[in-house]
């Protein structure tokens, strides 16, 4: 059994689908900050069967997470503070997004304009579907066209 | 400062506002001569368009204002590689307003981002062409009185036709409008219109037939089909003089029936149907001039 010791202050990320953790490494571009993470993938779970986990010590003021529920939803955040739970985050699909999914719509003015931020707005969110802001393609398909990984 | 992007940008009292005062100017141009004197329209058309263009251009030009600009990519600095929030800068310095056309959907919208002066989208790829919808409005309002209680066809092609989207999108807010569909299986008006017509409770009908359906309609707006929208020239061929409106059929609809289109036409409409009294896709061009009148006007805040 691995052993991952207990954070003072941050998250846990728990109940993510079996091999998703990296890209919601990514995601969250923990890549880019020096925060200790621990990453574990293939955890048992009764609930699952497999699950990844992952962990970050940091200030809990220092990152968005309701971008997660564009992964999935059902991630549950727990968040940590003098080494105990003291929040459940429910996760809302953010208004709009900016520069995590790509428009792959080849006439939309971001497949010329190498510069331009990729911005999502959330159309409908019953249904759960972003559009493009410039072009207004739809993009429900989460799995695909995350940006840089 | 306000930019034109969609149609969908003005609310309907908007929406009325701008069309009295386009059947204002109609009524009395001279009143509207001198209005823009000493202003400047840039047209940054990075396609081809004559009417479009032409249209705006004549607008400014009624109104005693100039027209400056390029029509077609080549001739601009986006042939060099500049950026459209660049162009759209070094336009704000030159010109008070400016329409834009571009092949990119979305690009009229990034130039508004970053411009100084009021940008109206001229066309953006198969995505919006919100001065085409205001024409077809203020058409129809002129011509019928109202834009509510009827019931109007749309012919062709339904799929790929954003001029037929964008007045669908439009007449949806207005009080008992029907919609029928006529269309070959392969041009039909896609499942998010349908969708969104369904869950707002507007009744529309799908149909292939152009003769069994004419005569219920108050409205007929026909559209061409494109060939650049297709991949396979078959196709195009096979679906090109799928509905061809002619006096035969105009003999079926109902004698105050109005017949619109966008143009450019190619075969489906009969040359020999626009000296029926019901044709007025001419006098739509005519309205599409008083339209981006009234709206230059609007945006310049000279009204």
């Amino acid at each position: 059994m691995l052993n991952v010791g207990q954070i003072e202050e941050g998250f846990v990320l728990d109940h993510i689908k079996a091999g998703k953790s990296l890209a919601i490494y990514h995601l969250l571009q923990l890549d880019k900050m020096d925060h200790t993470v621990a990453i574990i993938k293939n955890a048992k779970s009764n609930k699952m069967g497999k699950k990844d986990i992952l962990k970050v010590e940091c200030d809990i003021t220092q990152l968005d997470l309701d971008v997660l529920a564009l992964i999935d939803k059902n991630i549950t955040v727990n968040v940590i503070k003098d080494g105990e739970i003291v929040n459940k985050k429910e996760l809302v699909l953010p208004k709009e997004i900016k520069n995590i999914i790509q428009c792959k719509n080849p006439r939309c003015i971001t497949s010329i304009e190498q510069e331009l931020p990729h911005m999502f707005v959330l159309s409908d969110e019953k249904k759960e579907i972003y559009r493009c802001k410039y072009c207004e393609e739809k993009y429900n398909e989460r799995s695909q066209a995350f940006m840089q990984w | 400062m306000r930019h034109l992007m969609s149609p969908m940008d003005f609310t309907t009292e908007e929406l009325d506002a701008l069309f009295d005062l386009a059947a204002d100017i109609e009524k009395h141009p001279d009143t509207y001569a001198h209005k823009c004197d000493g202003k400047k329209l840039a047209t940054c058309f990075y396609e081809p368009s004559t009417r479009t263009r032409l249209s705006f251009e004549s607008a400014m030009l009624g109104l005693g204002g100039s027209v400056l600009g390029f029509s077609d990519a080549n001739s601009s600095s986006a042939a060099k590689g500049e950026s459209v929030s660049d162009t759209i800068r070094t336009v704000s310095c030159f010109a008070d307003i400016c329409a834009m056309r571009h092949p990119k959907e979305g690009a009229p919208m990034v130039a508004a981002t970053h411009s100084r002066i009021p940008v109206i989208n001229a066309g953006d790829g198969g995505h919006q062409h919100p001065t085409q919808t205001l024409t077809d409005l203020l058409t129809i309002r002129s011509l019928k009185g109202r834009l509510n209680n009827f019931t109007i066809g749309l012919c062709g092609d339904l799929k790929f036709g954003r001029t037929v989207h964008s007045l669908i999108e439009a007449l949806k807010r207005y009080d008992n409008v029907k919609f029928v569909f006529i269309s070959p299986e392969e041009l039909r008006v896609p499942d998010y219109i349908t969708e969104m017509l369904s869950e707002l409770d507007i009744p529309y009908e799908e149909h292939i037939s152009l003769e069994d359906t004419i005569d219920h309609l108050d409205l007929l707006y026909m559209t061409r089909v494109q060939r650049e929208r297709f991949f396979n020239e078959e196709d195009y061929i096979r679906l090109k003089d799928f509905y061809i409106l002619d006096k035969k059929k105009m003999k079926l609809a109902k004698p105050d029936m109005l017949v619109l289109h966008p143009l450019p036409r190619v075969n489906e409409i009969s040359v020999e149907v626009d000296e029926d009294p019901r044709a007025v896709y001419f006098k739509q061009v005519q309205y599409g001039v008083y339209v981006r009148m009234a709206l230059i006007l609007t945006l310049l805040e000279l009204v």
